[in-house]
């Protein structure tokens, strides 16, 4: 489904990124692990688009209907039609904008790109609020402005929920689990779970093994100085928490 | 990419004008191309004789070149076959396409949809539909040099009564050389079922266009009054100095709603409409209401502050603004509430948005009189700002003379930023749809106020101006 080849990468003219590859088929979860600036949040903003990070070489192939794509020149929103996703690790604040509107926009656009019914505010208030249940959240707040006073934890839960109303096909998880407490964090890891199928993909970015607890990868990736230096499965991951990035970088 | 201004284009029709400069003659022929009664003649003359003794305002947050007022063109019309079109074959082919490239459709297809137009190209009218209807009901809505000649008593009992001739620098010109503009007169009891409706355009190559408005709502009357303007692309400075006076009787209420598109010059600065209006309604009946809403989007330098003098008892004072700058522009914009009536209140609710190198304020007066008791004013001013090198500036002015007044007064500054764009456009909105989302959400107590398609066009304005200022 996404296939990233020898990828170097900037930001404001740092080189970021220093040959990555990776390669995530339907149904996985790949965890990507790595000390402070090893390159986790720019390889995110790669996938997704963001216009200061910008891709000096090589490949990121989709699959859009049925055939590989480079996306690397598609605008952050076709990617999102096509079913790519970031769940930020700040999510940003949109004074006045209220949230139910936000996803409905969001929502419709999608809808719209792939030829499917739009929904009214009716419908989607409907639509918006079951999945809030299935997601074990309040739905006090999606009247409210989107993640305006937000405390932390609601800010993540927003993720998720808009990652449940576009049910996408390719899910990056920023440090989802950053600043969470553990029941927020179980909520969290709940609602992914909820969405994970066989035809949906997940990249969870993580600092910690504790995120990975609940949701189980299917393979882990050490990122350290813009490259993967060790794949392995979810035993990679508590090798890590239990000894550090150490023995990965002097081997 | 660089979004030109969608309506620059200029028709050539052959045009009726007076050689460039201002003195007594040019007063005195424009009155008598109007065939104006005398005392029309009186009146602006002694506009003019005063205006001569005045000094261009220069208090405003901005600064611009001189204005050369003997080097502007006081009168252009477009040339009469007869006296005048009587139905729209008449008018002048130009004319009429231009208003159709503007989308302004000067038929029976605006009675469907409700809108009654008095178009005015350059300074004179050139048709005006719904006519009947309007009759019927007793509505006058009307080009002022027509009410001149057909109600001559209440041109004159009310023109000036808000707005003095003498006011402002500014206010005294318009009165002195004024060519056109609308008139309109709600009986008593009357609800006006049209909301009604003028397009401005600048045509003329340096005329600078004097407009004067006056509506008159008798006592239980309502109407609601659109103003739209766009004007074609221009090198030189253009002036522009209009006079709005909205005067409402008890139980009237005046509803009044601006969208402004003028050219506002390149993105060096170059060009762009001088925009000097004065705009004031008087609520002069107990429980009158008057509701100014302005969407500002164009000219080079913006200065403007429509007002409300509150002097029925329990009368209702309203200001909802958005003003948006781009590039070198300057806008100084705001609003006015004088309490004298006892229980009177007033809503400000100001909204800016800058963005490129363009400087904007809010400039606002609460004045509380001694003897409005219980007077009430809430206030809200809010700055958005698009980029770093913009500014945003308030000024406001209270002045409490009454200490049973409640005044609250809110403000806040905030910032569109590309990572806004940016988590809107990952969630599968496109660049337009989420500085359209922002700006919507940043201004929809504003918005909300105005009629729905007016609503439509001011967020497709203010998007087309943003696209390109954000990320």
């Amino acid at each position: 489904m996404l296939n990233i080849k020898d990828l170097y990468a900037s930001v404001e003219g740092n080189q970021i990124l220093k040959g990555l590859n990776l390669s995530v088929k339907a149904g996985q979860v790949h965890a990507i692990m790595g000390p402070n600036g090893s390159g986790k949040s720019t390889l995110s903003k790669v996938i997704t688009g963001h216009p200061q990070y910008v891709a000096d070489s090589g490949l990121v192939d989709f699959e859009i209907n049925g055939q590989m794509v480079n996306i690397l020149g598609m605008e952050p929103d076709q990617r999102a039609r096509e079913g790519i996703f970031l769940a930020f690790q700040y999510p940003v604040e949109l004074p006045g904008v209220p949230t139910s509107e936000f996803l409905r926009a969001s929502y419709n656009s999608v809808c719209r790109h792939h030829g499917l019914e739009q929904m009214d505010p009716i419908d989607f208030d409907g639509f918006i609020r079951e999945k809030m249940k299935v997601l074990e959240m309040d739905d006090k707040y999606i009247d409210r402005a989107v993640n305006v006073d937000f405390s932390g934890g609601e800010k993540k839960r927003n993720e998720i929920l808009q990652m449940a109303v576009l049910n996408p096909r390719l899910a990056v998880l920023d440090e989802t689990d950053s600043g969470l407490d553990v029941d927020s964090m179980k909520i969290v890891a709940h609602g992914v779970n909820l969405l994970r199928s066989k035809r949906n993909a997940m990249i969870v970015i993580t600092h910690y093994q504790r995120l990975l607890n609940y949701i189980k990868p299917d393979i882990v990736h050490v990122l350290y100085q813009g490259r993967i230096i060790k794949t392995g499965g979810p035993e990679l991951a508590l090798k890590v928490e239990d000894q550090g990035y150490d023995w990965l970088i002097k081997s | 990419m660089e979004q030109e201004y969608k309506y620059g284009f200029v028709t050539e029709v052959e045009m009726d004008t007076l050689p460039k400069g201002l003195n007594e003659e040019v007063v005195a022929v424009i009155s008598h191309k109007k065939s104006e009664p005398s005392f029309m003649l009186d009146w602006r003359l002694k506009a003019y004789r005063h205006w001569l003794t005045m000094k261009e305002p220069h208090w405003a947050n901005f600064h611009y070149e001189p204005i050369d007022y003997q080097d502007i063109r006081y009168y252009a019309a477009p040339k009469k076959k007869t006296d005048g079109p009587k139905s729209l074959e008449e008018v002048d082919h130009e004319v009429v396409k231009t208003f159709e490239k503007l989308g302004i459709p000067l038929s029976e297809q605006k009675r469907l949809t409700g809108v009654a137009v008095d178009a005015v190209f350059d300074s004179v009218s050139v048709g005006t539909t719904h006519q009947k209807e309007l009759e019927e009901l007793g509505i006058i809505f009307c080009p002022i040099s027509e009410a001149l000649a057909k109600h001559p008593e209440l041109v004159k009992k009310y023109m000036g009564s808000v707005v003095p001739a003498t006011d402002n620098f500014f206010a005294a010109l318009n009165s002195a050389v004024f060519t056109d503009g609308s008139f309109c007169y709600i009986p008593p009891g009357v609800r006006c079922p049209v909301e009604l409706s003028t397009y401005f355009r600048i045509n003329a190559k340096e005329t600078g266009q004097f407009e004067r408005t006056l509506i008159i709502a008798d006592t239980g009357s309502y109407v609601s009054y659109l103003e739209g303007c766009t004007a074609p692309v221009r090198d030189e400075n253009q002036l522009h100095a209009a006079v709005v006076e909205l005067i409402a009787l008890d139980n009237a209420e005046i509803k009044y709603s601006t969208v402004q598109n003028w050219y506002a010059g390149d993105k060096d600065g170059r060009g762009g409409i001088y925009n000097f209006v004065t705009k004031r309604g008087l609520c002069a009946g107990h429980h009158s209401k008057i509701s100014w809403t302005q969407v500002e989007a164009g000219s080079a330098i913006t200065w403007k502050y429509p007002s409300c003098i509150l002097r029925g008892d329990h009368s209702v004072g309203e200001f909802y603004s958005v003003a948006l700058t781009n590039n070198k522009m300057n806008a100084d914009t705001g609003t006015k509430m004088i309490h004298i009536g006892k229980h009177t209140r007033s809503t400000i609710i100001s909204k800016g948005i800058s963005s490129d190198y363009s400087h904007n304020s809010y400039r606002g007066m609460v004045k509380i009189s001694p003897g409005a008791d219980h007077a009430r004013n809430f206030s809200q001013c809010d700055s958005m700002l698009v980029g770093n090198n913009c500014s945003a500036n308030t000024f406001p002015d209270i002045q409490i003379k009454n200490s049973t007044a409640v005044l609250e007064h809110e403000a806040t500054t905030s910032k569109i930023s590309a990572e806004q764009v940016f988590y809107l456009q990952s969630r599968g909105l496109n660049k337009e749809e989420a500085i359209s989302l922002v700006i919507n959400g940043f201004c929809k107590e504003v918005f909300k106020t105005l009629p729905l398609e007016f609503a439509v066009e001011a967020v497709r304005l203010l998007e087309m101006k943003l696209e390109n200022s954000v990320g």
